[in-house]
């Protein structure tokens, strides 16, 4: 087993020592995260991810293609080579490097939580205890809020997927959705329907369960393609292309 | 197969009984299915019964029930039902109803147990109908009352011989309790995903969880070929 590993990556090093000319690259997304992905009313993609996904690809020089995804098949999918590449704001953590390869951060955003106005909620198991807590199946808020909050007595709930967090946070089965905050803050504080919300306490952070930010998902194997998307990124932020992108969606610096 | 291993180690008991803070994964499941099935089939014999009654009136209501809830899929009816339901500012003031779909499981155990009625209703009913007229003539010939010919002869007749379809009917149904965790309960399916989005070993978590599904048709085809073979001894082919 061992040798035969050996040998894949001894070919797949070959490979790469060649350098595949990417003229194309496929971004696999999964359209449900407003700001960052999303679809518009004619089912155009739109979102920071996109728009940066696209200006790296400019500045390598190749077509964009655009590939969607359910979020909770896009890594078995990325090595199915559904597509070459994951541009999803997905979060670099140990089990995903097991998995696939990381390009360099593209942003790092904490989660927090979300609470109706006025009320004392702090992101700590006391003022927590014995009161609901929707989060995200899958996301890093829900990893942080089952190894931190759940075994002291905090009802952590998992959900599909995120707008159905915040619909019963307004309908009153939650108490709090715990999420990212550039996540919450566009994707629901700014809407109509988060009007009497606000975030509760600040961010957290934690390595272990909430990684170090996000990044593009790779193949292990494609390090050429992983090298030239660095190479861009760095590009792009040398140039300001990061910048005006960024300030389209953000009013705060998100790196 | 170390990957199997792995998840069954450190995921096997939310795959079976407990989350280690509530009901998941199988045995929410059979839960789930238990209650539903139960509910259902109490509630479907006066309905089938209802439903071939030659009183528009009694029947129409019955017949309207059993269309809308097999016209329209499970899945849009659990969504009104925990969604839907719970929006409505009249159901929140109301704190009965309020604690009853504040809970994702009850919403869940009654849009499953008003399917699975309907479609038994509907098989129940057909049963009836196909009752030998010769039986209902001898019933009568002997003065039964109504009531008595349903309780001695129709009803014991019917449901035996509804038996092979319930027993669809029921595997169906365990299928489709997968949909649960669209109203938040950790059913079979949920623990899948929680470990697929963990360890990304699609196949072994999916795998995992159509193992442990399959097993339990496979004792539930067990127990109705026994019932069958017990109740609808009359229907069998005798050698001599």
């Amino acid at each position: 087993m061992k040798k035969l590993a050996l040998g894949v990556m001894l070919v797949c090093a070959s490979m790469g020592a060649v350098a595949k000319d990417w003229k194309v690259i496929r971004f696999g997304v999964n359209p449900s995260y407003a700001p960052f992905e999303s679809k518009a009313a004619s089912g155009e993609l739109v979102g920071f991810d996109i728009d940066l996904g696209n200006a790296l690809c400019a500045r390598l020089k190749a077509k964009c293609v655009w590939v969607e995804n359910a979020w909770d098949g896009i890594i078995p999918a990325l090595k199915a080579k559904k597509f070459d590449a994951i541009l999803s704001s997905m979060a670099v953590t140990e089990k995903r490097l097991q998995q696939i390869s990381f390009s360099d951060k593209i942003y790092n955003v904490p989660p927090r939580l979300v609470a109706k106005k006025g009320n004392a909620l702090q992101p700590a198991p006391d003022t927590l205890r014995g009161k609901r807590i929707g989060v995200e199946q899958g996301s890093t808020a829900e990893a942080y809020a089952k190894a931190y909050w759940e075994p002291k007595g905090v009802t952590v709930t998992s959900y599909p997927n995120q707008d159905q967090v915040y619909q019963d946070l307004t309908s009153g089965r939650l108490d709090a959705a715990f999420q990212s905050s550039v996540q919450a803050e566009l994707g629901f504080l700014k809407t109509a329907a988060g009007r009497d919300y606000a975030f509760a306490g600040n961010g957290v952070a934690d390595v272990k369960t909430l990684g170090v930010g996000a990044a593009i998902g790779l193949r292990q194997e494609d390090a050429d393609l992983r090298q030239q998307l660095n190479r861009a990124l760095a590009e792009v932020h040398k140039d300001g292309t990061y910048k005006r992108l960024a300030a389209k969606y953000f009013s705060f610096d998100i790196y | 197969m170390n990957e199997i291993i792995a998840i069954v180690q450190e995921y096997g008991q939310a795959y079976l009984w407990s989350d280690g803070y509530r009901l998941s994964g199988l045995a929410m499941t059979l839960w789930l299915l238990l209650l539903s099935i139960v509910i259902g089939f109490v509630m479907s014999v006066p309905l089938a019964v209802a439903r071939v009654s030659s009183n528009r009136l009694i029947s129409g209501p019955v017949w309207l029930y059993t269309y809308v809830f097999r016209g329209t899929p499970l899945y849009i009816q659990l969504l009104i039902i925990y969604s839907g339901i719970y929006s409505l500012e009249a159901v929140r003031a109301q704190p009965l109803l309020d604690a009853f779909f504040r809970e994702g499981f009850n919403c869940t155990l009654l849009a499953f147990a008003l399917n699975t009625c309907a479609y038994t209703t509907e098989v129940f009913a057909g049963m009836i109908r196909e009752t030998p007229h010769g039986e209902i003539e001898a019933a009568r010939a002997y003065g039964m009352s109504r009531f008595t010919l349903y309780r001695r002869i129709i009803l014991p007749s019917a449901l035996r011989r509804a038996l092979p379809s319930y027993s669809n009917e029921v595997i169906l149904m365990l299928h489709s309790t997968s949909i649960a965790f669209t109203a938040t309960v950790p059913d079979l399916l949920k623990v899948a995903r929680d470990v697929n989005s963990a360890t990304y070993a699609s196949f072994e978590a999916f795998g995992l969880a159509a193992v442990l599904y399959a097993s339990v048709v496979f004792a539930l085809v067990w127990l109705f070929r026994r019932c069958e073979r017990r109740w609808l001894a009359f229907l069998q082919p005798r050698a001599h």
